[in-house]
């Protein structure tokens, strides 16, 4: 079998790129060093000196400020020089190429580039062209890969429910544009989670989602039933083309999550979302505030997980 | 070469530690090995502070040579270390260099009043200097040797000598 490109010959983590192909001890490690993290950033001092004197490139090709901000926070916590680049904006409007764009960073003195952009595998092909010292991690890449949104989701779940063994987790809504849906059924079944459900309208369900391992439900309440885990996604407005709904109301009342098909779900079940949220069209105020909601702390948990995986790929 | 019985060690060093005690004292131990000696001085010396643990792995000197050590421990410190007298606790003294670590780290929950450091042995070969204020023995471990201490499932330490890991 062919090593994935995200690991060196001695099999530890060089690049972040997504959590597909990466085995189970990886992903351990870093939901294990995020834990240690968590202490960190509950302190008076919030930052260590790992990655002092290394330099960190946040190159969004795409809008995001959630994501930017919290890897930006991670590189600081751990003492790196963070430098960020809103690539929309410049080189490339003027016709420069990805990997011009990348070599002139690198020829700044560059240790890690955090890549978010439009086209799926971008991060992958700056991986292969960069150098030995240089580590790329994957902020998200068109509808492929979120994989430190997918940790951090892991992180969460684990950091709730202890054990992935015995979990059911339902993943609910716009899977079909949602790479963060797709970090996270990869890291599930990696972790050994039993029944992962993806529930949504057949417009809004990949073709084929079943191969990934996953049951599919169109009824919202009947794949609810009994979950431990409910993952929220965000119905993405700006990337539907065509007439995928036909409205958001119509949306919210088949596939909004509202408090009372939450009480389908297990009494200590959690409510995800990855963020932003729409309020109104997948989820209910009274459910985002509410008891069962943990979106808040996911956020929270992001920067340490964000911390792990920098501090575990420069290493 | 004949290694003394760590439990014995460990009673003595309680026994030095306990006149010294005032109310601002408190322990920390050093993963893994000194915590488990922390734990076991802790309860011998009935502190009052409830005891600190500490990994030194975000603070370690050959992170960029060596990478991050796998499963880092969540370093928990339950108490104020502002105007303490603090314990530090670790199994073997050798380069120094874990000392500098937890130095550097236990700065960042604040300033303490003093740091003493404890030690169960002092296996010479220091690179920095450091000295332990209180240490149960001094050995003379030769450098291709590592001594550590291990503890049993029945509680008890012990330490033993073997050939260092190949970095």
């Amino acid at each position: 079998m062919q090593r994935s490109p995200q690991l060196n010959a001695k099999g530890e983590l060089q690049h972040l790129l997504s959590i597909e192909g990466l085995p189970r001890e990886i992903l351990i490690q870093i939901l294990d060093t995020a834990e240690s993290f968590v202490g960190v950033t509950e302190r008076e001092v919030k930052k260590v000196p790992l990655l002092r004197g290394k330099s960190v490139f946040n190159l969004f090709f795409e809008p995001s400020t959630r994501t930017r901000t919290t890897f930006e926070i991670a590189a600081k916590r751990l003492s790196a020089d963070v430098i960020n680049l809103n690539i929309a904006l410049s080189s490339q409007t003027k016709g420069e190429s990805l990997l011009d764009t990348v070599a002139n960073l690198s020829a700044m003195q560059a240790d890690i580039f955090v890549v978010r952009h439009a086209s799926s595998g971008a991060p992958f092909l700056i991986a292969r062209h960069v150098k030995p010292h240089e580590h790329v991690v994957n902020a998200g890449d068109g509808r492929h890969a979120h994989p430190t949104q997918g940790l951090l989701d892991l992180y969460t779940i684990r950091h709730y429910k202890k054990e992935f063994s015995r979990l059911t987790v339902a993943i609910i809504g716009d899977v079909l544009h949602s790479r963060v849906a797709r970090s996270l059924i990869h890291g599930l079944s990696t972790l050994g989670v039993p029944e992962v459900r993806v529930i949504g309208p057949q417009t809004l369900l990949p073709t084929g989602v079943e191969a990934l391992g996953v049951k599919v439900f169109h009824d919202m309440k009947a794949g609810l039933r009994e979950c431990d885990v409910v993952v929220m996604l965000r119905l993405q407005n700006e990337r539907m083309s065509g007439a995928l709904l036909p409205s958001a109301q119509e949306y919210f009342k088949s596939y909004g999550l509202t408090a009372e098909k939450l009480g389908l779900a297990r009494a200590d079940a959690i409510v995800m979302h990855p963020g932003p949220m729409n309020r109104g069209v997948e989820i209910d105020s009274s459910v985002a505030d509410g008891p069962h909601s943990v979106i808040l702390p996911q956020v929270t948990f992001g920067i340490a997980v964000r911390m792990a995986v920098m501090s575990i790929v420069a290493g | 070469m004949k290694l003394p019985d760590a439990e014995k060690l460990c009673e003595e060093l309680a026994r030095e530690l306990r006149p010294r005690l005032t109310p601002r004292s408190a322990m920390i131990g050093l993963y893994t090995g000194g915590a488990w000696l922390a734990e076991r001085l802790h309860a011998l010396l009935a502190l009052k502070e409830p005891l600190g643990l500490m990994d030194i792995a975000f603070y370690r000197d050959d992170y960029h040579a060596q990478g991050l050590h796998h499963d880092p421990k969540r370093t928990k410190i339950p108490f104020d270390v502002n105007g303490r007298e603090l314990l530090l606790v670790d199994d073997v003294l050798y380069t120094g260099r874990t000392v500098r670590a937890a130095m550097n780290e236990l700065f960042d929950y604040g300033r303490p009043a003093s740091i003493a450091l404890v030690v169960l042995a002092d296996r010479g070969g220091r690179e920095l200097p450091i000295a332990a204020q209180y240490c149960g023995a001094r050995l003379e471990v030769p450098s291709g040797m590592r001594l550590r201490l291990t503890r049993e499932a029945s509680g008890k330490l012990a330490l033993v000598l073997e050939p260092s890991r190949a970095a």
